[in-house]
């Protein structure tokens, strides 16, 4: 890279009257994400009367504004205020989550037999073609890659509470598959998935693009809000959440589903702080401290 | 109550919509044509925010458990109470008993039925809208089904049967429309050509238009700019980093078929946006029926406020009349 990241100004530019967009960067990257997140919670706290939403994506994020309340011209010097503020922040306070995946699982292999057509490679399943152009020896090889190391949390959305995230390795070892050449009419509900760089799990039922490769028993979005862990919001995640996939057998994910029906299914979070800089010097062994928070 | 006897074809329970959670997935939803929804709740008395019923191409049919006061807005479809019509974007009383249903739609998508005291369901995140993605508010979280049965609040009691609306607050419907768009986003990404003959082009309204985005199709293919793809975008020169798309945004997926996302909206992903429609002119979006032609007009932010503040005129001599 020519030029270091954090000093690379962001580009802005309105989507229409009602929406100011930022790019921090064309290629993503924990780097670019990390500075979002950094702007994003600058221009938060300035709690500029005429926002209406400030979303955060992974390589970028995006301003909702009424403009009848403050005008664009404005709003766009006060957020250049908060890029040229929040470029030192390089740390995190944060929560690391585990995520119990039963992977490889009947439901989403059923619905990957019924979309085969519309795959790359009709003869294997969505793991097998995974650990393939990964270079990986095997499925189990991919699935230890998988849950391996934690994952960022870089963007919430898509359709309500659906995290995106991206994996905390270098970029030689982040886990790449292309996504259905035709987008499925149907995912179970809380699948994971994999497009491009990004992992996600499915917060509905519903169409979609991403590869298939488990499901997990926790319940990530619900207007009810049933489960102690989806009492303050009915989105659970939230962008800069760490996640570490925890693989499980089939009993104990219908032990975790039995518990989600009776209600006290719960999830295993702790706090963790996130530097930045300690990452980019040990990107193998710092992941590992933050997963010994779980331990 | 209001007793639901046939659904049509999306019918569903709408307000103004919510704002503050389009950054966790959860899109503002709320009427697409907001001023038909607010005309419709002046003329029988509610606050114009009030939740109504949102009735697209085929409307519903609907048994009054009371007696009520109702006005409908937006397209022209025909309002039949037993069997009669009545005169549109006019307020006009129903007996208990009375059973209303909607003729084919002459001109515009979606009408909006208000009734007196608004449709009382519940609010979730600070609104009666429906999103029906996320099973959220509105009744029950999704369309109306044969049989649902709708409660309704207390009148205000401030108009009767027969207020009507102007002739100069009517909309006007049908026809080709001109959609204006400020270019940007990713417009860059363009070819010259493309970044041409996507104004020029006529474009009609396919299949796929519902309330989370219209697709187009019948203006030449759009080409990107060449480019090798940055790391995490995908390979289709059409593709980006995911990223948030504005309601109103237009992406144009592989560079075939433009989409404009509505209130609905996906709330991100991978595909470029070359531009947003301006808020005065989504109104418009959500009236055009399949098969239906626009062409897009590029125009400065300057004149999306300015159209804008002549919307906001609008909004202000509909209050005057009724407030």
């Amino acid at each position: 890279m020519a030029e270091p990241l954090a000093t690379t100004p962001i580009r802005y530019s309105f989507g229409a009257d009602e929406h100011l967009f930022a790019e921090v960067s064309e290629s993503m990257s924990l780097e670019a994400f990390f500075k979002g997140l950094a702007v994003t919670r600058a221009v938060e706290r300035l709690a500029l009367e005429g926002v209406l939403d400030v979303c955060l994506a992974n390589a970028s994020f995006q301003i909702r504004f009424d403009p009848d309340r403050i005008a664009p011209e404005a709003l766009l010097e006060a957020v250049r205020g908060a890029e040229a503020q929040a470029v030192a922040e390089r740390s995190l306070n944060t929560r690391i989550i585990e995520i119990p995946v039963l992977y490889n699982d009947p439901w989403t292999h059923e619905t990957l037999m019924r979309f085969r057509d519309r795959h790359q490679d009709p003869q294997s399943t969505d793991l097998e073609y995974a650990a393939r152009v990964n270079g990986l020896a095997d499925v189990d090889a991919f699935i230890a890659a998988h849950s391996g190391a934690p994952w960022f949390v870089s963007m919430v959305g898509f359709v309500a509470g659906l995290p995106f995230m991206f994996q905390m390795v270098e970029r030689e070892r982040q886990l790449q598959v292309p996504k259905y050449l035709r987008p499925r009419t149907d995912t179970p509900k809380l699948t994971l998935g994999h497009g491009g760089c990004f992992g996600c799990i499915y917060s509905v039922r519903g169409a979609g693009g991403y590869q298939m490769f488990g499901v997990t028993p926790a319940p990530i979005y619900d207007p009810q809000q049933t489960l102690a862990y989806l009492k303050e919001h009915m989105v659970f995640f939230r962008p800069g959440d760490i996640v570490q996939f925890k693989p499980i057998d089939r009993r104990t994910y219908d032990q975790a589903v039995a518990d989600v029906e009776d209600g006290r299914f719960d999830l295993r979070i702790r706090p963790v702080e996130f530097s930045l800089d300690a990452f980019l010097a040990d990107p193998v062994g710092y992941p590992k401290s933050l997963q010994e928070a779980l331990a | 109550m209001i007793k639901v006897l046939k659904p049509g074809l999306a019918t569903s329970v709408q307000d103004l919509g919510r704002e503050g959670f389009y950054h966790l997935g959860i899109p503002p939803s709320g009427a697409l044509d907001q001023y038909a929804l607010r005309a419709a709740n002046h003329l029988v008395g509610n606050a114009p925010g009030a939740a109504g019923l949102e009735c697209a191409l085929v409307g519903p049919e609907l048994e009054f458990q009371h007696d009520a006061l109702v006005a409908v807005c937006g397209a022209q479809m025909p309002v039949l109470l037993d069997g009669r019509e009545q005169h549109p974007y006019t307020a006009f009383a129903v007996r208990a008993g009375q059973v209303l249903r909607f003729g084919f739609p002459k001109a515009g998508a979606r009408a909006y039925l208000a009734v007196a005291g608004g449709i009382d369901v519940p609010e979730v995140l600070g609104s009666r809208s429906t999103y029906a993605l996320g099973a959220l508010g509105g009744y029950h979280g999704r369309k109306l089904m044969a049989g649902d049965v709708l409660p309704v609040g207390q009148p205000s009691g401030k108009t009767r049967a027969g207020a009507s609306l102007p002739m100069a607050l009517r909309q006007a419907l049908g026809g080709e429309v001109v959609l204006r768009v400020v270019p940007g986003l990713y417009f860059h990404r363009l070819s010259e050509a493309a970044a041409q003959s996507f104004f020029t082009d006529a474009w009609t309204v396919g299949s796929e238009a519902d309330r989370i985005g219209y697709r187009y199709k019948g203006g030449d293919a759009l080409s990107f700019q060449p480019r090798e793809q940055p790391f995490g975008a995908g390979s289709d020169p059409s593709n980006i980093v995911d990223s948030c798309y504005p309601i109103g945004s237009i992406q144009v997926p592989a560079g075939l078929e433009p989409i404009i996302l509505h209130r609905d909206a996906v709330s991100g992903g991978g595909y470029a946006m070359i531009g947003t429609v301006i808020s005065a002119d989504l109104d418009l979006v959500g009236q055009m029926q399949p098969n239906q032609q626009a062409r897009f007009l590029p125009v400065s932010m300057e004149q999306a406020l300015e159209a804008r503040r002549s919307y906001k005129k609008k909004l202000g001599y509909l209050a005057k009349l009724f407030g």
